[in-house]
């Protein structure tokens, strides 16, 4: 079917390392790296990163419409909506 | 997930005199089967009717106890377990399901001009799903029944003795018909939308429909797993909301309207559409503000997710983030208003015809005006506090519900009746119909807002004397409302089945649907329409 | 939906006018489907987040309970099954249905190592009596009291995951039944995209769940 982009093997398989790489880097910050309470926030950091990779690779969003990103960028919002208003509440009772 | 090519080559010959999508086959296996939108509404039209009797009839229950402040005729957990069924069967099987799968699924695609809906499988399957979820959820009333209300609050609902866990797990499996329909909807319009049919030309009920599917996707999710969390509770036991752990069960509320805000908007939001569909046509007046009624519906679906922390002033949230949600609620209020305004400014100079659908359209105007600006009541954090929990809140809560979203309902069935059955219905009945639910429904539910006010809390069985006035008239007001459903459902299924034949376009209606035969054939249009204007072009 | 012999489409379903807007249509619906699953594990994400804060020792020492080692290998599994399923569309989008059906073979043979891990992990836990619930539960095995806190979470959410990984399964099943049929073809493979998207959410679930549950 024209207009729609096919990803090459080459490309799934860089994608593939990449997220390979990124795990190991997570464990690795995780176990042997003390950032104290910052070490959440970098695995979180890199966890949407790996997401990112598959979401834009694996799942096309690079080549998809904004329509099809605009889908997801707005579950991401709501979800956050949701945890930081529940979060207010819960860290703001006396 | 498409239908097949085998189907399509049998309704080849649709077009022939005569043939219409109610008559090209029958027996009860080809409506079980049919993936046409216009029968898997008419489905729909009838199941939530039908569950629509049965919460009523709960509901006049209810109210007849509550006539005398004594013990009548039901003890204090009967009374609680019908006020549960009462409102699960009305919120979950009534009204959330109502307008978008019956009215929504018969006349979204034609109004956009397609053929079907972009998944007629799925459509089916949502149907399916309403269904499977009301059975087992109504199944629980012999495995002990629910006491918890239809909020099913934590730490309560974990520890009642009743079956809890079977109602969650049903109305957890009609979320599914309610996710799938929305996410059918939104790629219908999306992609489905005829030549020339511009998103800014799509009719104003196409717009609530929309919006509500938004509303279905995002938010019901959080409702599917926030009861499977419930049901994890009661049967493992696992004590996420449990406090003796260090569970919250303000969480549970906090999850629980984040999903149950929204859904009064999936209530009401739709019920919109329908106004404004029945405004502009019985004005014969081009709708004033078009694109303020079509953005005003997406300001309330994203605001609606930001408001939910008001259901919970007094269940031990913060005073910050009480203050935070008071202000968001406000804010709700302004697309709203806007909307009210108008349709208000449609009505004007224009030549209204006071016909049945008009009726209920004007009472939805009223009832709905009293209900939303009490809700600004309840929404002020420091007002709520005396208000909560009492009968000022029941009455808001009908006041927006049953005089918003199922009167709006009601007008839309009458609306649209000539075309969906091809016959028209009797007008002196619906009028009659129409001027007792506005009466019973102002009589059962004004005292309300008094009695409220006065202290009487909700959710009780037996009362203090004081307020016996304010019950009794209620009490009476709730029979003359029944009489009113009553008459309107006759009125219905006495046009489905003896009405005179409708003619194409009985209201001088402008939008796609009345450019059609009464009833449609099954691909909707002989030949797929061009749209070159904007709906509403009157004069 | 198949109907015996090779059946391939075509022409779009009658309500359509083109196979691309079929296509279209079929793919912005899983994308919307998988909004809704990002929504359902978001709220148990904030849940988590919520209680992760409030009571950060159990967490300390329930993330120490599990054991991180097989966690990566389960991720590793589920990347390389991300990697296959993504190259099962390629080859399908290119009317490779043969090459497709290897690399969906592989892919369901990842799910499956995936579970068996994920079986002697819940089985070790319910032996030590760390499953929370049931009466299961044993209250000597942890020094902090809310560490059953974390282990409801770590069920529940790896649990919702779980039957994911098995629903994707039964997917993987049908998916290899149509490529065997030779259905898809450069003009339609909208099923085996649409279950692709699914996978990869399921993959980015993990993503998250991995260093939440066993390293933080």
């Amino acid at each position: 079917m024209s207009g729609h982009h096919v990803v090459p093997f080459k490309t799934n398989l860089i994608t593939f390392l990449t997220l390979v790489v990124l795990t190991v880097v997570t464990v690795y910050t995780a176990k042997y790296v003390d950032l104290g309470e910052f070490n959440l926030a970098l695995a979180m950091a890199i966890a949407g990163v790996k997401a990112t990779v598959v979401g834009l690779w694996f799942m096309h969003l690079k080549y998809d419409t904004w329509m099809n990103r605009a889908i997801m960028l707005s579950a991401i919002v709501f979800v956050a909506l949701l945890f930081v208003i529940s979060a207010v509440d819960m860290f703001t009772r006396a | 997930m498409a239908e097949t090519k085998t189907v399509d080559n049998a309704h080849a010959h649709g077009s022939q005199e005569g043939v219409n999508y109610l008559n090209e086959t029958s027996g009860l296996w080809s409506w079980l089967t049919t993936v046409d939108h216009k029968r898997i509404g008419v489905m729909y039209i009838y199941t939530i009717i039908a569950f629509f009797v049965v919460g009523g009839l709960f509901a006049l229950a209810l109210r007849l106890e509550l006539l005398t402040a004594e013990k009548l005729f039901m003890t204090a957990d009967v009374y609680n377990q019908v006020m549960t069924f009462h409102g699960s069967i009305m919120v979950f099987m009534v009204i959330v399901p109502g307008v978008p799968a019956m009215l929504g699924n018969f006349m979204m695609p034609i109004m956009i001009g397609a053929k079907d809906v972009a998944f007629p499988k799925l459509n089916l399957a949502s149907w399916y799903c309403l269904i499977i979820g009301a059975v087992i959820a109504v199944a629980s009333l012999f495995f002990g029944g629910v006491d918890t209300g239809w909020t099913f609050y934590t730490p309560y609902s974990a520890q009642s003795a009743t079956a809890v866990a079977m109602v969650v797990f049903g109305a957890f499996v009609m979320g599914f018909s309610s996710i799938l329909t929305g996410l059918n909807f939104i790629v219908t319009i999306h992609k489905l939308r005829c030549k020339g049919m511009t998103m800014m030309r799509m009719p104003l009920f196409v717009w609530s429909i929309y919006a509500t599917a938004i509303l279905q996707v995002i938010a019901t999710p959080v409702l599917g797993i926030t009861l499977l969390l419930l049901v994890a509770e009661r049967i493992f036991g696992v004590g996420v909301f449990d406090p003796a752990l260090g569970g919250d069960p303000v969480l549970f509320q906090h999850f629980f309207w984040f999903y149950s805000h929204p859904a009064v908007y999936i209530m009401i939001v739709p019920a919109f559409g329908i106004v404004s569909e029945i405004i502009s046509t019985f004005s014969q007046k081009t709708i004033f503000g078009y694109k303020a009624i079509a953005f005003s519906s997406m300001a309330i679906t994203f605001l609606s997710f930001l408001v939910w922390g008001h259901h919970m002033f007094v269940s031990g949230q913060s005073p910050v983030a009480g203050t935070i949600f008071t202000v968001l609620t406000m804010l709700v209020g302004v697309p709203t208003a806007i909307k009210l305004f108008n349709w208000v400014a449609t009505l004007y100079k224009g030549q209204i015809t006071l016909s049945t659908p008009m009726l209920y359209a004007l009472s939805f105007l009223c009832l709905f005006t009293i209900g939303g600006l009490t809700g600004l009541f309840l929404g002020a954090f420091a007002v709520d506090v005396h208000l909560h929990d009492t009968y000022f809140v029941v009455a808001h809560f009908h006041y927006v519900m049953l005089g918003g979203a199922i009167v709006a309902m009601f007008g839309g069935l009458f609306y649209w009746m000539p075309k969906i059955s091809g016959k028209m219905y009797d007008e002196l009945l619906g009028k009659v119909s129409a001027v007792l639910v506005f009466i019973g429904f102002n009589v059962t539910f004004l005292p309300q807002f008094v009695m409220g006010s006065l202290g009487m809390p909700r959710r009780y069985a037996t009362y203090d004397g004081i307020y016996s006035g304010y019950h009794v008239l209620s009490t009476i007001g709730s029979w003359v409302l029944a009489l009113g459903f009553g008459v309107a459902i006759y009125a219905l299924i006495k046009a489905a089945i003896k009405g005179e034949k409708a003619p194409e376009d009985p209201f001088k209606g402008t939008t796609l649907e009345w450019t059609i035969p009464s009833p449609p054939i099954h691909t909707n249009f002989e030949t797929s329409p061009k749209v070159s204007g904007r709906p509403y072009e009157y004069r | 939906m198949s109907t015996g012999k090779v059946d391939r489409r075509v022409e779009p379903s009658h309500h359509f006018d083109s196979m691309i807007q079929e296509h279209d249509a079929g793919k912005q619906g899983v994308w919307l489907f998988m909004a809704t699953e990002l929504m359902m594990f978001g709220a148990l994400f904030a849940g988590y987040f919520i209680y992760r804060t409030k009571y950060f020792d159990a967490w300390v020492e329930g993330g120490s309970l599990l054991d991180w080692r097989l966690g990566a290998f389960n991720t590793i599994v589920l990347l390389l099954s991300s990697f296959t399923m993504a190259q099962a569309v390629t080859d399908s989008m290119q009317g490779h249905n043969k090459k497709a059906f290897r690399n969906v073979i592989i892919t369901t043979a990842c799910a499956f190592i995936f579970m068996i891990v994920k079986y002697f992990e819940y089985s070790g836990k319910i032996h030590h009596g760390l499953f929370p619930g049931l009466g299961m539960w044993n209250p000597e095995a942890v020094e902090v009291a809310q560490t059953k806190l974390f282990m409801t979470f770590y069920f529940v959410m790896t649990g919702l995951h779980g039957i994911h990984i098995l629903v994707g399964i039964g997917l993987m099943v049908w998916l290899m039944k149509r490529l065997k049929n030779d259905e898809f073809s450069k003009e339609y493979y909208t099923s085996v995209e649409g279950v692709g998207l699914y996978w990869h959410i399921v993959d980015i679930i993990w993503i998250f769940l991995f260093p939440l549950m066993y390293l933080i």
